[in-house]
């Protein structure tokens, strides 16, 4: 018998494993629709904020040996523009991601997504290269205490925090979180980090500090979601540097649920979500797994 | 060591022509860039100001390839400015490029959207029959004639230049000389590449005549590489699905010819 995908991050249910990660390509519906189509469990949307925001001037992406570094700047149009723009899906599994300062940004973004159908939200307290949101909110259990609560009690659909490596020890904003109600934990965002040009002695982004992602990161990622999943009981979307099905086995033997994706469709475009599909597929045939959940997490009995 | 090409090569400016009074081509040494596939890009930099995605310009000579750039935002400007020994980096090339047919051939750009359709000219054959409409607003403006001339000058062709206000060549609209053109001539294939309104009425044209139609399409970018999804028209992307585009599909996209988007993601129209 054929291995079953569909896996469960706490409440939500998704057909695969494998989800667009935020920040990535979420611009318009119609490329939600093609890559749910060539694969994608769900799609994260870019992290959305309460009005448009243009980000920061290029370079915004370069490449660097083995990853990318980015400050895009969250450029984004806006959680009252996007939420109109999918309220005529009903078939493409999308999850909002919302970035803010405090919490009444977050509750007035989710009032935008009312008569929205989607899976879920999930909250950036994570980005590397933009001030007063992402990794400043993180760093501040007090304040993701406070935020979670709050969009906890004002949402009707299930709840997750990405966390990231800030100036703090992330397991605390995982427990800040955890103990607000949280339904899930993605892990992890972009490690902050910077590139220079050395004929020209400039910084390569505009931002000169961004965030670094792809292979680089894995193993970092990796160890994360292995130690959220072991002092926690959470469950984990892996994130960070996923570009092939080993990776992803990798994440869930760790402890995640499922996970996401973001640099490797730079390389492999949109069909790298159903050859990780297939990979991991192949991969509990060989291995007599008939479930992901069988695997979610066994490398932590050694 | 393998090159990364999405990390920028930084050159130096070797040259600057001028074109117009707005227009400039700058040349620079590079052997993967000069010899690009007519319809693909570069991300340039310019450093401390911003970055472009530019098709990439041909140059009479090996090695050599150029930027050809109208001053117009504070990006292009920047760019237009640059002197000989000033620094540009370069990422790509990037995305697909022009299916190249065979017989008779017709291509319609205006401004600088003439770049792919000049490169376009030099992966031709001699064999070929080849008509170039080139659309400018006024005689300063434009460019690129005698080089079309001279690209072709071993193939049977003509080289049309439309001025909308009748100071040079044809008076009118590029795409009312396309019109009157294919009223009386079939055509194997069509390219086109400039504004997209442009554009959208050159492949209405030619799908309306069923002859096989290609735009090279530009949008916004910030990665170039498909991942920040600003490029998006409709389910495509430029960077990585395009620049090229059949005809067939652009007509059956909502997007192409009406709206794109600006830097925060939302629609605009044209």
């Amino acid at each position: 018998m054929k291995p079953d995908i569909s896996t469960k991050v706490g409440p939500i249910e998704f057909e695969r494993p494998t989800m667009l990660a935020s920040g990535i390509l979420g611009i318009s519906l119609e490329v939600f629709a093609r890559l749910y189509k060539d694969g994608a469990g769900a799609l994260v949307t870019k992290s959305l904020s309460k009005e448009p925001w243009d980000g920061y001037p290029n370079p915004t992406i370069v490449g660097v040996k083995s990853g990318y570094l980015n400050a895009v700047g969250l450029s984004n149009p806006g959680a009252p523009y996007f939420a109109k723009m999918i309220e005529s899906n009903t078939t493409v599994p999308i999850i909002v991601s919302l970035v803010g300062s405090v919490e009444e940004d977050f509750v007035f973004m989710i009032k935008q997504f009312e008569n929205v159908k989607i899976l879920g939200y999930e909250l950036n307290l994570s980005c590397p290269h933009v001030e007063k949101v992402g990794l400043e909110v993180g760093d501040d259990p007090n304040l993701v205490r406070k935020i979670v609560k709050s969009v906890k009690s004002h949402s009707k659909v299930p709840v997750i925090a990405k966390v990231g490596l800030g100036a703090s020890d992330y397991l605390e904003t995982v427990r800040a979180a955890c103990e607000s109600g949280i339904d899930a934990i993605t892990a992890i965002n972009t490690v902050r980090a910077m590139g220079i040009d050395v004929e020209t002695t400039r910084p390569l982004l505009s931002n000169k500090i961004g965030g670094l992602s792809g292979s680089a990161i894995k193993p970092i990622a990796v160890r994360c979601v292995y130690e959220i999943s072991s002092k926690f009981d959470i469950p984990i979307i892996g994130c960070g540097g996923v570009s092939d099905w080993e990776d992803a086995v990798e994440f869930i033997l760790a402890g995640a649920s499922a996970v996401q994706i973001g640099s490797a469709i730079g390389e492999k475009w949109t069909g790298v979500f159903s050859e990780i599909n297939d990979g991991i597929s192949k991969y509990m045939e060989k291995k007599g797994f008939s479930k992901i959940k069988e695997m979610v997490g066994i490398a932590k009995k050694f | 060591m393998q090159r990364n090409s999405n990390k920028p090569l930084v050159v130096k400016i070797e040259k600057v022509i001028e074109e117009t009074p707005t227009v400039r081509t700058l040349v620079f040494s590079d052997e993967v860039f000069a010899n690009v596939l007519p319809g693909q890009f570069a991300m340039v930099w310019i450093p401390g100001v911003n970055e472009l995605p530019m098709s990439v310009m041909i140059t009479l000579e090996k090695g050599k390839g150029a930027f050809t750039v109208r001053k117009h935002g504070v990006a292009s400007t920047s760019l237009y400015n640059l002197k000989v020994g000033d620094y540009i980096g370069m990422r790509g090339p990037y995305g697909n490029s022009f299916t190249i047919k065979q017989g008779k051939l017709l291509l319609v750009g205006g401004g600088t959207g003439l770049v792919p359709l000049m490169r376009l000219l030099i992966f031709l054959k001699k064999t070929n029959e080849v008509t170039v409409l080139i659309g400018a607003k006024t005689k300063e403006e434009v460019f690129f004639e005698k080089l079309a001339n001279q690209l072709l000058e071993h193939n049977k062709h003509q080289v049309i230049v439309v001025t909308e206000d009748g100071t040079y060549g044809k008076s009118g609209l590029v795409t009312d000389e396309m019109e009157k053109l294919i009223s009386e001539k079939k055509f194997d294939a069509v390219y086109t590449c400039g504004p997209e309104k442009m554009m959208h009425k050159v492949v209405q044209l030619a799908h309306a005549k069923k002859f096989h139609v290609q735009a090279s399409l530009e949008r916004m970018m910030k990665c170039g590489i498909g991942i920040c999804g600003s490029c998006c028209v409709g389910e495509v992307l430029v960077c990585k699905d395009g620049t090229v585009f059949d005809g067939d599909y652009l007509l059956s996209n909502k997007e192409f010819g009406y709206t794109h988007r600006n830097k925060a993601g939302i629609l605009e129209n044209y």
